[in-house]
């Protein structure tokens, strides 16, 4: 069994936001199917922290949510990124890029031309 | 602002829980759903499929905690149950509940109040601007630190100081006002110009007094208050330029003042008018009846300002001997002067109520002490269950918090009550002297003081039990000697506090006692006359009218024939004086026919009407009363009292000898045509003074009282007085309707004890309730450490009257220790207080062992509740404690 990766600190909520912006409206159990095969199963994700965290973003008002009907035909909550979490999406993907990027340069083996 | 937001929403969440309970709930359902469907498509069982879906979401119930924490405040979650837990823990105890609340919020309620006084006469300044730089500025004599000026000196002082920015002189007084339907008595300020100028307070309507209004002849204008604009002047503006009559003089309305203004050393006026120049005290510079206020210029300290006025002052002595000799100046912060008086009596009541609440913290500690004592089992079980120690203390808080949040609000309740019962223990014209005292109430600085007191409260009640808790558990870790040591110094300590609780309680406790046996004493003192059914009025009749003597003697006939005239009026008299008002108003005579070595022989003089010892009920021991016929136009005669028949002519017959005054002069020379009983012509509490009593008819004046003699109640009378006097003539100035009852016991006298009596007998009863409750809570106490002994002492064969003995025994060392310390801390207090004694002495017997009785029967009832529950235990149970 190959080692998966536990998801880092604060990077949950990233994956969330952008998981909505690609597929639109999706259930609690759908986001963690697609962060999940997103990473291509390499990362671990406790599907017990993913609750609190999409509460956190509702509280602050990047996500809304509304009754509708899952594949199996029951009452679920379909979470929906508001103008508010874009705006948080496209800010947040922006520092993380730019982090990786230096971080990336950091690390990167020494006298190697860039 | 997101951050915000998301607290925002939780704290809803809070109030939201079971919505947010059912939320999730289907949410993590529908879920599992989902994925036990997917894990069945993978080709899972059924079983493996459920157990694979958990798995994923981390078990259950932590996840629904995690989203629970989110969805709301776990803080405010946790208090919400801890304050529901408090509630229900002191429902189950309502007597520790509502002592402990009754005890904190009497320590609260006595101190806020003092304070409020404290805060307004002491710590609020004078309300005007740059008040440290207003002084007082007055004479100094030998006898009198502050002594009123002569209008000369004023003017003098006022010129030729080098320190004052400005200076202006004031005085108090009275007006008589022209109304369309009579005369009526009303307060006068009278100030040089700048007197508003120099306070800083400009009128709130029209124009201030300028200077060359102090000039003779152009002074008849006047400022108005607030509320004789407001209620004589129905609050218009077009008041400015209407004329008013004062005491016969036309004036004009030039200003109002604002409505909160107020000047404390003069109290109530309703009318400021411009000190005349040309008046009959202020042209002689020996006629003392002004005080000045003036303004230090900058960089000028008050010493530097007195000796430039001393040094005034020295050259005026100088200058005019005759008039100035031995009169200094003094140079005092205008503050002092208005509060200065007040200071001590203040900050002996704020010691007695700092004591007070002190008293209530230990008494309330004690009882949260013995309460922990009982709950120890339980608190102990709750840490084995894994309760953090926060949370420990975060529930010690809560119950603090609910019995503070209680006691303060009870606490600032009673303080209210308090506050207005001793502004009515202040007499009525000490009261218009503290204007400062008008808006005393529950202000936001009283409030905060008592918020201050809750929160020093809070800490102490949240701290007894929480260091309670942890030495306890010290204590189970350490060997077995160590036992209780904590509880034995605790019950050292707070034997020790009962004993001076107990004897503050009883030293208070004979005060009130003694003050309220003076108090009775005082107002059944003999008066020498009938004060029931007696109604009295002073009159004041204008001198131009009445210049003369005939008319005034025509007026004083007229008044007692139309009084009499009143039905339920028996008969009515004239007095110059009220009997019960004051020893004073005295001449200095000489007796004819005997030699005279100069020093003078003073003694009450009286101006009364021919009815006047029937009318108020008084005996003639010898000779005669009046006739109406007295006139000047008959030989001159004289009633004296018993007191003066027996200092000056002891064994003779006093009817007919003559007596005259210093010089013998023969105008002066009367006869002495009767011996009266004494009449209680001074204070309740002052000696009998030799008194003399003249006709009325042959000394008539304008200003006197009348009493009559009603059939019925004579409150029955008191409106009709005024009016019957006022058909005579419209501008005859009336005041003072009053019972002669109530004229005596709402005396300065009666006031001074009765204020006495109840302040020192509210502390008592404070005090008092502390000192039980304290016992109570040592003796509780000292049963709940003991109950292992006492178990074997009864599984060993002890009566339960044994048991009983030995709890009250602990108890009745406590109490007769403090009763002795009190009483003999309270006959040693009362020998210092006899001066304000009346008719008592300081080791009044009744007082002490009444006193004593008291403190006993309260002690047993408080330590019996305890006794009886250390009786009450089973055996086997007392055993297995601890």
């Amino acid at each position: 069994m190959e080692s998966k990766v536990e998801v880092w600190q604060g990077t949950l909520a990233l994956m969330v936001l952008k998981t909505l912006e690609t597929m639109g409206p999706q259930h609690g159990y759908g986001i963690a199917r697609r962060i999940e095969q997103t990473s291509r199963n390499m990362l671990s994700l406790n599907y017990g922290t993913l609750y609190p965290a999409l509460l956190k973003l509702e509280q602050e008002g990047a996500i809304a949510w509304e009754w509708g009907v899952s594949e199996n035909n029951r009452r679920a909550k379909f979470y929906k990124l508001t103008r508010a979490g874009r705006r948080q999406l496209e800010r947040e993907a922006r520092d993380w890029a730019q982090a990786t990027a230096i971080l990336g340069r950091f690390l990167k083996p020494e006298g190697d031309p860039a | 602002m997101k951050r915000l937001r998301a607290w925002r929403m939780r704290i809803a969440g809070v109030f939201s829980r079971d919505r947010w309970n059912k939320e999730i709930a289907e949410e993590f359902e529908s879920h599992l759903e989902l994925q036990i469907s997917d894990n069945l498509r993978a080709g899972m069982t059924a079983e493996e499929a459920r157990r694979e879906a958990l798995m994923k979401m981390g078990g259950l119930v932590s996840a629904r905690e995690a989203y629970r924490d989110r969805s709301t405040v776990p803080f405010l979650e946790h208090l919400a149950s801890d304050l529901r837990f408090s509630v229900r823990q002191l429902r189950k105890r309502p007597g520790f509940a509502v002592t402990a609340v009754l005890v904190l919020a009497l320590g609260i309620a006595a101190s806020t109040a003092i304070f409020a006084f404290v805060d307004a006469a002491l710590i609020q300044p004078i309300p005007y601007p740059r008040p440290a730089t207003l002084m007082e500025v007055a004479e100094r004599s030998t006898l009198f630190p502050l002594n009123d000026l002569s209008f000369p000196d004023f003017q003098d002082w006022r010129r030729y100081n080098t320190v004052f920015r400005s200076m202006d002189a004031f005085a108090g007084g009275a007006f008589l006002l022209s109304t369309k339907t009579g005369t009526e008595p009303v307060h006068a300020g009278r100030v040089s110009s700048g007197f508003f100028r120099t306070l800083g307070v400009s009128p709130l309507l029209g124009r201030d007094f300028s200077a060359s209004e102090e000039a003779p002849g152009r002074n008849q204008v006047v400022m108005l208050s607030y509320a004789m604009w407001q209620q004589g002047f129905g609050g218009s503006r077009n008041v400015l330029g209407r004329r008013v009559v004062l005491s016969g003089d036309a004036y004009t309305v030039i200003g109002v003042l604002p409505e909160d203004f107020h000047f404390a050393p003069i109290g109530r006026v309703d009318f400021w008018s411009i000190i005349d120049p040309k008046g009959p005290c202020a042209i002689r510079r020996s006629c003392h009846d002004l005080f000045s206020i003036a303004r230090l210029k900058d960089d000028v300290s008050i010493p530097s300002a007195l000796a430039n006025v001393t040094s005034i002052a020295t050259q005026l002595e100088r200058q005019y001997p005759d008039s100035n000799r031995g009169q200094s100046a003094n140079v005092i912060p205008l503050a002092e002067a208005i509060a200065g008086e007040f200071r001590p009596i203040l900050m002996v009541l704020m010691s007695g109520a700092a004591l007070l609440l002190l008293i209530a913290y230990v008494n309330v500690a004690s009882l949260i002490l013995l309460r922990s004592e009982g709950r120890k089992r339980e608190v102990a079980v709750r840490r084995a269950l894994g309760a953090s120690v926060q949370r420990l203390v975060s529930q010690c808080a809560t119950e603090a918090l609910v019995l503070v949040a209680a006691a303060t609000v009870a606490g600032l309740l009673l303080a209210n009550w308090t506050m207005q019962m001793l502004m009515t223990l202040i007499p009525a014209e000490k009261l218009s002297g503290m204007p400062f005292l008008l808006n005393l109430g529950l202000d936001t600085r009283v409030i905060g003081y008592a918020a201050g007191l809750a929160l020093v409260a809070m800490i102490l009640l949240t701290a007894t039990p929480v260091l309670h808790f942890s030495f306890s558990e010290m204590r189970d870790g350490l060997a077995e000697g160590s036992r209780g040591s904590a509880g034995r110094a605790w019950r050292r300590i707070g034997s020790r506090l009962v004993v001076v609780e107990l004897a503050t309680a009883m030293v208070l406790l004979v005060g009130a006692a003694l003050f309220g046996k003076s108090l009775y004493r005082l107002l059944h003192v003999d008066l020498g006359f009938r004060a029931d059914h007696l109604a009295s009025i002073e009159v004041g009749a204008p001198d131009k009218s009445y210049a003369k003597d005939q008319p005034r003697i025509a007026l004083a006939r007229d008044i007692v024939r139309r009084l009499e005239a009143l039905p339920g009026v028996q008969s009515a008299a004239l007095t110059t004086l009220l009997p019960v008002s004051y020893n004073g108003d005295t001449d200095w005579i000489r007796f004819v026919g005997r030699p005279y070595d100069g020093k003078h022989i003073e003694v009450d003089e009286r101006d009364v009407s021919s009815e006047f010892f029937q009318t108020i009920g008084a005996t003639l021991l010898r000779g005669r009363y009046f006739s109406d016929a007295e006139d000047e136009s008959k030989p001159e005669v004289v009633i004296i009292n018993e007191t003066l028949a027996r200092k000056y002519f002891p064994g003779e017959d006093p009817i007919g000898k003559q007596i005259g005054d210093t010089n013998l002069t023969p105008k002066s020379i009367k006869t002495i045509i009767g011996v009266v009983e004494d009449v209680r012509e001074g204070t309740l509490d002052s000696e009998i003074w030799p008194a003399e009593y003249h006709p009325f008819n042959q000394d008539p004046s304008t200003y006197f009282s009348v009493l009559v003699r009603t059939s019925q109640k004579p409150e029955a009378v008191l409106t009709a007085l005024g009016p019957a006097i006022q058909q005579i003539r419209r501008d005859i100035g009336v005041r003072g309707e009053a019972t002669m009852e109530d004229f005596i016991s709402n005396s300065m006298t009666a006031y001074l004890h009765r204020s006495s009596a109840w302040l020192v007998g509210g502390f008592a009863a404070s005090a008092l309730l502390l000192g039980i409750v304290g016992l109570y809570g040592v003796i509780a106490y000292s049963v709940s450490q003991r109950t292992r002994e006492i178990g074997v002492r009864m599984a060993l064969g002890a009566e339960h009257r044994s048991v009983y003995r030995l709890i009250l025994r602990e108890a009745g060392w406590l109490a007769i220790l403090g009763i002795g310390i009190g009483a003999a801390g309270s006959i040693t207090g009362a020998v210092f207080a006899r001066k304000l004694l009346f008719g008592v002495h300081s080791w009044d017997l009744q007082s002490l062992v009444a006193t004593a009785a008291m403190l006993v029967i309260a002690s047993i009832a408080a330590s019996f509740v305890p006794a009886r529950r250390a009786a009450s235990l089973n055996p086997m149970d007392a055993l297995r404690a601890e």
